[in-house]
């Protein structure tokens, strides 16, 4: 008896869990088939399904524009980093220098700093870049937050790698290039996966540059279209087109994180707990 | 040629040739670490110290948005000047410090939340169950999704007159009339602490089940032996073993909270009853267009987050060197 009111507590704190972490976004799922004088509806329970406000922030506004300028300015960030980071790594995770562990800490502390501690230097440098409310002029603030991350567990990664790998190598005379290439890359490919999509996901999500660089609607991100998205009237916010926009940039992710669940909490403890 | 076939070829008796060899070896491989490096290193330097110098120099003259090529250096006129007998500048401006204790509020309160309930939710993971695997994936939804629209989901279920949140306290009959939990001054921190409670959990949940799941189970086992309570099991043996992983944890989630800036930003605006240290400085620099005066400001919370980054260093070197004792 005792144990069975034991488990019965128990799995009543799981559920509290998974109702806590799941209820929101699915309030906005029910929410965003909602319109007009159905949104002042605010029951729990799925409706009426209508698709107006899907279609209205395709129609009305240019949010498959935002989408395209979040893809193309996540991916790009991403692909830049990796490659950078690919051989920075390898330099720091495998061959011994003077000063490296000052490097590696100088490397996570531009991680770990303010972004708004560079905002009006970087308005400076995109204005005289003259790529100021485009898209470049987004790509190059995104480095600041994709590339330390990508430097910092690509390192966790490599060094955890037998040292017997390279040394075969380096005694065949392969070039430190070839041994990149060769017999790391080949390794690296889940390790590569998992940083490119933890950091895509932070670029995905970044708002303070993007709000700041943007001036247009038509090279807005994602966020940024969503926070400024506004209705009518200067009062009436609609809740419903935000909700449908919510949802649909969500969805993706959630997906993506679901599947490489795993992969993903490795890359965060390489990220953080090995720090 | 397999690499194995060269290893044998090469294991020669070391002569003078081979020595200098491998000295060879050891300059071209400090050559390709510094050619691997620069890359990154110019780039790193191009976004990010660059910006920064001149972020901390711009903190120095009164420059403004209208015009920035007509700056003055003015000293440290934003940091602090008297006119007339009157004081002016950040340091001795309420709202700058408003801004200040907000933000330290905010991340006292919320970082030791998110701890408290994440080693609950890590805890619970750490156990078998059925349906472990689901709820684990349940947990990670927040995580995934991006701070502004959880910011948003979060302030339509808090609306004062169409949100669930009220509706559900109304029907229970907690409040008696809805309360604008965003606009309100006595809940809108609390408003804004919830949900980064809410979206950052997961994390700090992930991040110390990942720590127990290290630990070694014969502890546990020879503690049940020994009919040792759980909760004394969890003080005495489980915590001090995952104090390493959970203090890295919570400094990553406190440097991250004192720079917050979307979140609030969207949830409140510019309120001052929220405004944190990044919103003040942004509000300066764009609504007002006072560069100078907020390039001031941020050059203030850079040194702020720097200084509770370096001696959190110093410290864990205290801490390791303690440990290898």
């Amino acid at each position: 008896m005792k144990l069975s009111l034991k488990s019965l507590l128990f799995y009543g704190l799981v559920l509290a869990i998974v109702v806590v972490s799941v209820f929101p976004f699915y309030y906005a799922i029910i929410t965003s088939f909602r319109s007009g004088t159905e949104l002042f509806n605010p029951s729990a329970l799925p409706g009426v399904i209508d698709f107006g406000n899907y279609l209205s922030i395709f129609k009305e506004q240019p949010f498959g524009t935002n989408i395209f300028n979040s893809i193309f300015v996540a991916t790009v960030v991403v692909i830049i980093s990796l490659v950078l980071a690919v051989t920075a790594a390898y330099a720091l995770a495998r061959i011994p220098f003077r000063g490296r562990g000052l490097l590696l800490m100088t490397i996570l502390s531009v991680s770990m700093f303010p972004q708004v501690a560079i905002l009006s230097g970087m308005f400076e440098l995109i204005k005289a870049m003259g790529i100021y409310n485009s898209l470049p002029g987004l790509i190059v603030p995104n480095m600041v937050l994709t590339l330390p991350f990508t430097v910092w567990v690509l390192t966790t990664f490599m060094k955890e790698l037998p040292k017997e790998l390279e040394e075969a190598a380096i005694v065949d005379g392969a070039s430190s290039l070839v041994i990149v290439r060769r017999v790391f890359l080949p390794l690296m490919w889940p390790a590569l996966v998992t940083t490119g999509l933890l950091a895509f996901i932070s670029a995905w999500n970044e708002f303070l540059f993007a709000l700041t660089f943007t001036l247009s609607n038509e090279v807005r991100t994602v966020p940024v279209a969503i926070a400024l998205m506004s209705g009518a009237s200067k009062y009436e916010l609609p809740w419903g087109n935000i909700m449908a926009a919510s949802v649909v940039v969500t969805v993706p992710i959630v997906v993506l994180v679901l599947i490489f669940q795993r992969k993903i909490v490795a890359g965060l403890t390489a990220g953080a707990v090995k720090g | 040629m397999t690499p194995t076939d060269a290893a044998v070829h090469k294991t020669a008796p070391p002569t003078r040739a081979a020595r200098t060899e491998r000295s060879d070896l050891t300059s071209s491989r400090l050559r390709a670490a510094f050619l691997f490096l620069l890359p990154m290193m110019t780039v790193l330097g191009v976004v990010a110290g660059w910006p920064l110098v001149r972020t901390i120099w711009l903190g120095f003259t009164d420059a403004n948005l209208v015009d920035l090529s007509v700056t003055e250096f003015i000293g440290i006129e934003n940091y602090y000047a008297v006119y007339d007998g009157e004081a002016f500048g950040l340091l001795v401006d309420p709202e700058w410090w408003n801004a200040v204790w907000n933000t330290l509020w905010f991340s006292v309160i919320s970082v030791s939340l998110e701890t408290a309930l994440g080693m609950a939710v890590a805890l619970v993971l750490n156990l078998q169950f059925k349906g472990r695997g689901l709820v684990r994936a349940a947990v990670l939804v927040p995580w995934a999704i991006p701070t502004i629209v959880s910011a948003k989901m979060w302030s339509w279920m808090l609306h004062d007159q169409l949100g669930i949140i009220n509706e559900l306290l109304m029907g229970v009959g907690l409040i008696a009339e809805p309360i604008a939990w965003t606009a309100n001054p006595d809940t809108a921190m609390w408003a804004v602490i919830m949900v980064d409670v809410w979206k950052t959990t997961p994390f700090m949940a992930l991040l110390i089940l990942a720590g127990l799941q290290m630990l070694p189970g014969d502890i546990y086992e020879a503690a049940k032996v020994d009919g040792v309570h759980p909760v004394k099991v969890f003080f005495k043996v489980t915590l001090p073993l995952i104090r390493p992983a959970l203090v890295v944890a919570v400094v990553f989630r406190a440097l991250d909270a004192l720079r917050i800036f979307d979140l609030i930003y969207v949830l409140t605006s510019n309120s001052t009853t929220t405004m944190s240290m990044s919103v003040y400085a942004r509000q300066q620099l764009v609504d007002f267009q006072e560069v100078g005066y907020g390039s001031a400001a941020a050059t203030l919370l850079f040194l702020v987050i720097a200084l509770i980054t370096t001696l959190t260093l110093m410290a864990g070197k205290v801490n390791l060197s303690e440990d290898s004792k």
